[in-house]
């Protein structure tokens, strides 16, 4: 579904370059969750905004679903992508109700007018209808984040992105979102491409992990050696060493 | 999709006048929370009042002279006393509300939405367009606004126009720089790049989503200007380039009024008094509405 090679991204200019993604490779099957840990700064953000197409500066090849695609997106190829931000307070506009929020998508891809998808797209995340006409701020962080999951989904993409979607939550909602995403997961065949520092959010969703250092993945890991706890580099044997004592 | 959409009701946007009293309704409610905002306001109502039924309150005709009343002191026929020509300063200060509040009024709603695009344009785009704009709003912002405002009122010919024309030309860069300052901040947000994953095109994302989160901060910064517009009117009229005689002009009026200030004090403190009062109502009136508009000016 996903296919990227030889993926960089490089900031800055010749001498004080910042080279922050280094020539990766990895595809993504359909209906697949593949995870992508690491710590700060270690370029996982980056990767996931080169393959929503926020971030302009990359180079090599993206494909989504057979097709290349390019740093800059046409309207059908956006359809195939959307993205979970990390922080629910950020991602929804303080001036906007809920139902223009999710009206948006629809209504700024000229589908419809996206009213009646709204109160649909509320009920589909287990929210009432009548949030529609409320504002970001009369709703808790938990319940933002479910808008934001409904707004990714208006536009039925195939492929969602998420980029630590859970951790701005507290910890029982973070279930209540982690499970949401895997029910409409089943629901749909989607597949995610879920960033995140938190192993037992990434033990719990994904079929796959590839562990990222410097701009480079170091390893990969299936679910049974999650489970089992086997890792196939050092890295990664700290990093897991760590988060679970 | 017809057949699943039947079975819901639809939630349909509510209508904008339900919306329009609902949001008025709690701005009030906050208003009465802060006594002193609310005076500014009222006085600014009855600014707006006084404006739109001068010619029923005002006890005489404001250019009648009856030079045999010339110069009374304040009395019960005359409530702020009379001036040179014997016009009755009362009404001719009531006449004037209309002067003032049409040039503030014009002043605002040219500044406003220019300084709003300008700011928000440069700010949204960066870049080139960005410093172009910048530097043009720098290069106006670097004339005393004041003297700008006599050159031009004395290049075009004095009058009411011209006043209004000259302090809107040196009013908008502040505003086009709060603007663009809102617009750098608010276009990194999560937002706006959910709104350009979507497909929202810069237009849209510039007047839907960028616009509104500066329009507070402008409305606010126009209120608080309104104060220094209208001291501009009246400096630009006291030194003869605005509102022509016999036309009642607060600062032709004070500047009139000068001639006699030792002997006969009402003539030109009258109009002081007028023109104190309107701007420390503006003033107000703007600190209340940042408190009301932006929260994080809110106080606890």
């Amino acid at each position: 579904m996903i296919k990227v090679e030889n993926l960089d991204v490089v900031y800055g200019s010749k001498n004080a370059s910042n080279h922050v993604v280094r020539s990766v490779s990895f595809d993504v099957g359909r209906g697949e969750t593949l995870g992508i840990v690491g710590e700060s700064g270690c370029g996982k953000s980056t990767l996931l905004r080169s393959l929503a197409g926020l971030e302009r500066g990359w180079t090599g090849s993206i494909a989504f679903d057979g097709k290349p695609v390019g740093t800059a997106r046409n309207r059908e190829e956006l359809k195939l992508a959307q993205m979970v931000f990390q922080d629910p307070y950020g991602s929804l506009h303080p001036r906007h109700r809920i139902g223009t929020a999710l009206a948006e998508p629809l209504r700024a891809m000229g589908l419809s007018d996206g009213w009646s998808e709204a109160s649909k797209a509320l009920r589909q995340v287990g929210l009432p209808e009548h949030f529609a006409n409320r504002f970001p701020h009369e709703l808790s962080g938990g319940q933002r984040q479910r808008v934001a999951i409904a707004r990714a989904l208006i536009l039925s993409p195939p492929i969602l992105l998420l980029d630590e979607p859970t951790s701005a939550l507290d910890l029982s909602i973070q279930a209540e979102v982690l499970n949401l995403l895997a029910d409409q997961r089943e629901e749909r065949n989607l597949t995610y491409v879920l960033v995140s520092h938190d192993l037992s959010v990434i033990a719990h969703m994904c079929d796959r992990v590839l562990v990222m250092q410097n701009g480079i993945f170091v390893d990969e890991l299936t679910k049974a050696d999650l489970a089992e706890g086997v890792t196939h580099a050092a890295y990664s044997r700290e990093l897991f060493e760590s988060s679970f004592l | 999709m017809t057949r699943t959409l039947q079975g819901t009701q639809a939630v349909q946007p509510p209508g904008m006048t339900q919306r329009f009293w609902a949001s008025t309704s709690r701005v009030i409610g906050k208003l009465a929370d802060e006594p002193l905002g609310m005076a500014g306001f009222l006085i600014l109502a009855l600014l707006v009042l006084i404006a739109i039924f001068a010619p029923l309150i005002a006890p005489y005709d404001p250019a009648r002279q009856m030079l045999g009343d010339a110069l009374q002191p304040p009395s019960l026929a005359h409530w702020a006393g009379t001036d040179e020509f014997g016009r009755d300063i009362l009404s001719r200060l009531i006449y004037g509300t209309r002067i003032t509040i049409q040039t503030v009024l014009s002043v605002s709603l040219i500044v406003g939405p220019i300084g709003l695009v300008i700011g928000v344009v440069a700010g949204f785009f960066g870049g080139r367009t960005d410093a172009i704009l910048m530097r043009a709003t720098d290069i106006v912002l670097s004339f005393p606004s004041l003297i700008l405002a006599l050159a031009f009122a004395a290049s075009l010919g004095a009058g009411l126009g011209t006043a209004i024309v000259a302090i809107s030309l040196t009013a908008w860069p502040p505003i086009a720089r709060l603007a663009r300052a809102e617009a750098l901040v608010v276009r990194n947000a999560d937002y706006v790049a959910a709104a350009r994953l979507y497909g929202a095109s810069p237009l849209r994302v510039l007047f839907f989503y960028i616009a509104p989160m500066c329009a507070p901060s402008v409305i606010v910064r126009l209120t608080l200007n309104m104060a220094g517009i209208i001291l501009t009117a009246a400096s630009l009229g006291f030194l003869g380039l605005g509102a022509q005689p016999p036309s009642p002009e607060w600062g032709a009026m004070i500047s009139s009024g000068r001639k006699f200030m030792l002997d006969y004090w009402w003539v030109a403190v009258m109009p002081g008094v007028a023109i104190l009062l309107t701007s420390l109502a503006f003033n107000i009136a703007g600190d209340t509405l940042r408190d009301l508009l932006d929260p994080r000016h809110a106080r606890s």
